[in-house]
């Protein structure tokens, strides 16, 4: 890696949350300025969130771009170990889902990273 | 008649069957000072109306929202005497029994009796349309298996109870949009091919049909994502005007917040294509629509439109599952960890081939885990023997099979835990329930026959 380059997780350049209808869930990541959202767009490809989502086999990852919004959609078909129907996880719904996504390390320059917001050190 | 110069209040205050029952008086105190309004109330998940049909099948009385009389109590007697009128799906799989219970609690309550109307053609139960749909989503699916098929209705019929003076709106499944929809029609009287308009008012319930998920539920992170008074969080309140723009706000002295962040986070919970979100009533689009902060706790959201309605009605098909076993345990201090880890390895060998058996480690790895249990063994495999493993586990596992004995093993076993497990296991609990399971497909609008009727007409 580069020296002006850093990695931060994903919560720190977006935030966002899981909904679920059958096995499918659907997770939005709306950056937290619009300044952020081409890089977020960038970075975050629907190859990628499979990818980070590979252990639960979704079948399908599909994104829809929402620039105006300064956000995209994700859905992931099949992810849910089955839905409420026939998951032995305690989370069937997948609420869950989203922090997960916010985990998900990204490349940004150190000057970026400065400007990002972080958790509150107060409130750690 | 259409009060078009009038802008429409809408309070919502309940998002599921299980929500808070307090949010109700702050919306019709604040309805009350804005003139009047419609209070409704959310009530119905995908499941929760097969869980109602059982109720009233076990007693013809029973059958809807179990918590409809704290949520209607506290405030009929406002809402009666100040005009708000109350529209709901809580009506669950009775929505006649619901509409009773209301009228004896306006008896208690020394009320005037209130104009109920009833909505009707949800619940599909001819025989040989139960028949056709179980051929349908599944040809191992026995049409005697079913417990309900639910078809999701539209808002004209809501819309038509309310032009008729309807005082309360009880219905069992409808869009969760039409609570909102509804209303706006009556109060607005758009024409039903009106896309644009029946769009707008469409995410204006999509913003209101989850409670507080608008004015500050499930949002808040600490340090990052901070939400105040999350203890007496508003539930919110729209602001609609006769061209279908409209504003999200809470009622003043309650907690939470209302912004654009937690608004946008709304707009696309369970949307899939935004640009087709799809109801009975109208597809409606979101794909270039924006949130804008427009006052301390108030937003607007811009920019929806619509397009044509679907041709097909969403059915769900709930039909029952096989039994669903969970039992847990805890290991606490030194090795706690592998402790739980070799427990959970034991009940594994013990049960199998029986059935698929999940195994989680509570603290360590589990509701982000897989049902495989690919994640699971990663995680273990690298922490189990570091000397900073996890100091406090539960070990859940979890099996399900069709036959009730066979699925009781994982609780006989998990038990057994106490003296035949590791060292120092301890607080076994376990639990045993038969799953409701869930299949969706469409129906033709000629095949649904939807209504409604007022009580006064039916006694």
């Amino acid at each position: 890696m580069t020296e002006h380059l850093t990695t931060v997780a994903l919560y720190r350049l977006a935030h966002g949350r899981s909904g679920d209808k059958g096995d499918t869930s659907n997770l939005s990541l709306i950056a937290w300025r619009a300044d952020l959202y081409d890089l977020l767009e960038q970075a975050v490809t629907a190859d990628r969130v499979a990818e980070w989502f590979a252990a639960r086999a979704p079948s399908r990852v599909t994104r829809y771009a929402l620039p105006q919004l300064h956000a995209m959609n994700f859905v992931l078909e099949n992810v849910l170990d089955g839905g409420v129907n026939d998951a032995l996880n305690l989370d069937a719904h997948g609420k869950s889902l989203s922090f997960h996504l916010l985990a998900m390390p990204i490349t940004v320059t150190r000057d970026v990273a400065a400007t990002l917001p972080d958790i509150h050190p107060s409130a750690a | 008649m259409p009060e078009t110069a009038l802008p429409l209040h809408v309070g919502c205050a309940s998002g599921f069957s299980g929500d808070r029952t307090d949010g109700a008086a702050p919306l019709v105190a604040e309805l009350i000072r804005l003139g009047g309004g419609y209070l409704i109330f959310e009530t119905l998940a995908e499941r929760t109306l097969a869980l109602a049909q059982l109720a009233k099948n076990a007693n013809p009385q029973q059958g809807y929202e179990p918590l409809l009389d704290e949520l209607v109590s506290p405030v009929l007697r406002d809402c009666l005497t100040h005009g708000i009128r109350m529209v709901s799906n809580f009506g669950a799989a009775n929505p006649h029994a619901a509409a009773r219970r209301i009228e004896a609690i306006a008896r208690e309550q020394g009320l005037r009796l209130p104009r109920i109307a009833v909505i009707t053609g949800d619940a599909l139960d001819d025989p040989e349309l139960i028949a056709s749909l179980c051929a349908r989503v599944t040809p191992a699916l026995a049409p005697t298996e079913v417990v309900s098929a639910t078809v999701y209705l539209g808002a004209g019929e809501i819309a038509e109870a309310l032009r008729a003076g309807a005082d309360i709106v009880v219905a069992g499944r409808v869009a969760d949009p039409a609570l909102t929809l509804g209303p706006a029609l009556a109060h607005f009287g758009w024409a039903m091919d009106d896309w644009e308009k029946l769009g707008r008012a469409t995410m204006a319930g999509h913003m209101l049909e989850c409670g507080t998920q608008v004015t500050g539920g499930y949002f808040a992170v600490p340090g990052l994502k901070d939400v105040p008074g999350l203890d007496h969080t508003g539930f919110p309140l729209m602001t609609m005007h006769e061209d279908g723009s409209f504003e999200i706000s809470k009622p003043p002295a309650t907690g939470g917040r209302v912004d654009v962040a937690i608004g946008t986070e709304q707009l696309l919970y369970e949307v899939h294509d935004p640009a087709a979100y799809l109801t009975p009533d109208v597809v409606a689009d979101i794909s270039h629509a924006t949130v804008a902060q427009t006052g301390p706790d108030r937003i607007s959201v811009n920019g929806v439109t619509g397009h044509p309605r679907p041709d097909t009605l969403k059915v769900n098909v709930c039909y029952r599952g096989g039994w669903l076993a969970e039992a847990e345990i805890s290991y606490a201090g030194v090795q706690a960890q592998a402790r739980a880890q070799l427990a959970g390895e034991i009940v594994r060998k013990r049960i199998g081939q029986a059935m698929p058996v999940r195994v989680d480690l509570i603290g360590v790895m589990s509701i982000l885990a897989d049902d495989a249990g690919v994640m699971q063994g990663e995680r273990t495999a690298a922490t189990a023997h570091h000397p900073a493993s996890a100091g406090d586990v539960r070990l859940r596992v979890a099996g399900s099979h069709p036959d009730r004995a066979v699925a009781e093993r994982v609780l006989r076993e998990v038990t057994a835990l106490y003296c035949c497990g590791p060292a120092g296991g301890g607080g076994v609990r376990t639990h045993m329930r038969q799953r409701l399971n869930m299949v969706s497909t469409l129906v033709e609008r000629n095949e649904i026959k939807a209504g409604w009727y007022m009580m006064e007409n039916r006694q």
